[in-house]
């Protein structure tokens, strides 16, 4: 070891009564080297960051990378998810039916309560904890920008829900080829209820990261997401049901705009040839139809905006 | 410690441990529920209740049957289960969430005291946003014809006790108390209550539409379970979820971030 080190201020601090101390310190005085470099290799950059935040926030939401007890929900929910999906093509398998149970389209509608939970589960999870735990001011100080943080979680939270509603589409699929039955049906269905999906993914993903921005407290995003979920659902379903007993349909087609899940639902009847779970199975007009996508779309949209507007500010 | 302290000390430790109910705690609880923007979310609950049920007089007019179907299956069946779950597990789950517990816990207030004090002010915000507007909403759409709406407000208010109590309990005993909150009210008492007949029995709701059937006039309102077993299964979902959510209280762990 080399000797021992002083600087100018700890030899003043050492010797009170020493003047002359202080005029050799410097003399004495030096810094170690101790190995510091500069970082010379490549540097990943933004794009890099991004692609590392998005999967992160998927395999997050999945509680990969994370502890056993946070995945015992995700994984529960997406094995509820697939299990009607088991049953409805052994059903269609050993009855050697000539046609699924259920629509591809309509099977999201149907588990519409696990999709909801498991985005309340998972939404919070995804930015609240950002939030309070303030690594916010970390990402940013990282060469990301503001659109790349929100797209990055908007896009895993949307992948996270596709991933969770098309894999029992898939099931459903790949049981249909195997019970025989009509192959360009079944990829006709496939493919419009994989549409639906992405739809909803994005509506639903979109919704709950707005929600949950907005509180650093798990428990209340949770809650604040089922509520904008199901709440109007219940809403809407209750209206709907009294205007269509009362005979008027046209007000029941276009009551479905003010709940997520029914907007969705009327989406899937008009362009993606399902069948509503509107009373009735009644389908809404053309032009409703069109007000229909018009208002996903712009709802998907007003997410993204008010989740940019949300983080100009890192805290809250 | 000093002899003079005791003379004045004494009276300060003993008063809280002597009843079961501490204003003070009662005042932090009410603030964590309600303060800031957290009172919003319990407020639109109850104003969309009576929003709709003003619209659906405005177009319908007075009908028992609309009225029984707003208010037994969207007040009665989400929005109560909803706000008790926010009430319920919001009065002690952040909390405990993030840590901050420990500073109550520390303080010479008997657990038990502190779980039946947050039960009282979670079942007081429960009535207040779920059964006053019940009855204001059941007034609005039929002018309480057949008692529907004195029947459903004093059902709602019977089950906000047994929610709340339920879903402190979950509160201390899980972390993802919202989600298992949620997934009971949402999940076993609307999807399983409706494929499972046998669920019905075991359902807060039922119990509640039970003391609702007595209430209302003759057949305005049915119930699977009889109003006896209705009662003491409400009395005694109540008593068991506190009594043992005192006991998880006393022997909290509390875990780090996951």
């Amino acid at each position: 070891m080399s000797p021992e080190p002083t600087t100018s201020v700890s030899a003043t601090a050492s010797g009170p009564a020493a003047p002359a101390a202080v005029q050799n310190a410097p003399s004495g005085a030096y810094i170690h080297n101790i190995g510091y470099r500069h970082y010379d290799g490549p540097r990943l950059g933004r794009a890099y960051a991004r692609r590392s935040l998005f999967s992160q926030s998927l395999r997050g939401a999945y509680g990969l990378g994370r502890s056993a007890k946070s995945k015992v929900l995700p994984m529960l929910l997406f094995a509820v998810m697939c299990l009607p999906a088991g049953i409805v093509v052994a059903v269609a398998v050993f009855t050697k039916a000539s046609s699924l149970l259920i629509d591809y389209t309509r099977y999201a509608i149907f588990l519409q309560a696990v999709i909801g939970l498991y985005l309340a589960a998972q939404a919070p999870q995804s930015v609240s904890r950002d939030l309070r735990f303030k690594s916010v001011p970390l990402y940013f100080s990282r060469p990301i920008e503001r659109v790349d943080y929100v797209v990055a979680k908007f896009a895993a939270m949307a992948s996270a829900l596709f991933i969770l509603t098309a894999a029992p589409l898939v099931i459903l699929y790949a049981g249909a080829l195997l019970a025989k039955l009509d192959f360009l049906d079944q990829t006709k269905g496939l493919g419009q209820g994989l549409v639906s999906v992405a739809l909803l993914s994005l509506l639903f993903a979109g919704i709950g990261l707005v929600i949950a921005a907005l509180t650093p407290r798990r428990g209340f995003g949770v809650a604040a997401v089922i509520a904008v979920l199901t709440i109007p659902y219940a809403a809407v379903s209750a209206v709907q049901s009294i205007a269509s007993v009362q005979g008027n349909e046209a007000a029941a087609g276009w009551l479905g705009l003010f709940s997520p899940i029914t907007l969705i639902d009327g989406v899937q009847t008009k362009f993606l040839g399902g069948t509503s779970s509107f009373p009735n199975n009644l389908e809404p007009s053309t032009a409703a139809g069109f007000v229909y996508l018009l208002v996903t779309l712009i709802v998907i949209a007003g997410c993204y905006a008010l989740l940019m507007r949300r983080y100009r500010k890192a805290g809250l | 410690m000093s002899t003079t302290s005791p003379a004045t000390s004494p009276p300060a430790l003993t008063s809280p441990k002597a009843s079961l109910f501490n204003p003070t705690v009662a005042r932090l609880t009410y603030r964590a529920l309600l303060g800031r923007r957290r009172a919003l979310i319990l407020f639109a609950l109850p104003a969309l209740l009576v929003a709709i049920a003003i619209l659906v007089r405005s177009l319908v007019g007075a009908d028992d049957t609309t009225a029984n179907g707003i208010l037994g299956g969207f007040a009665l069946g989400t929005m109560v289960p909803l706000i008790g779950v926010i009430a319920g597990t919001g009065a002690i789950g952040p909390e405990i969430d993030d840590g901050s517990v420990v500073y109550l816990l520390a303080k010479p207030v008997s657990r038990s005291t502190i779980i039946f004090t947050k039960l009282l002010v979670a079942i007081g915000v429960t009535v207040a946003f779920s059964a006053v507007p019940i009855l204001v909403a059941g007034f609005v759409l039929n002018g309480n014809s057949q008692q529907i709406a004195v029947a459903y407000a004093l059902a709602a208010a019977v089950a906000s006790i047994a929610y709340s109590a339920l879903f402190l309990f979950f509160g201390t005993v899980t972390r993802h108390a919202v989600v298992f909150g949620l997934v009971y009210a949402l999940v076993w008492e609307s999807l399983f209550g409706n494929l499972v007949p046998g669920a019905k029995t075991l359902s807060v709701q039922q119990w509640a539409l039970a003391v609702g059937q007595k209430i209302g006039a003759e057949g305005a309102i049915t119930s699977d379970v009889q109003l006896p077993l209705a009662i003491s299964l409400l009395a005694a979902v109540t008593v068991a979820a506190t009594w043992y959510a005192g006991r998880r209280l006393t022997s909290l762990t509390l875990a780090g971030e996951e």
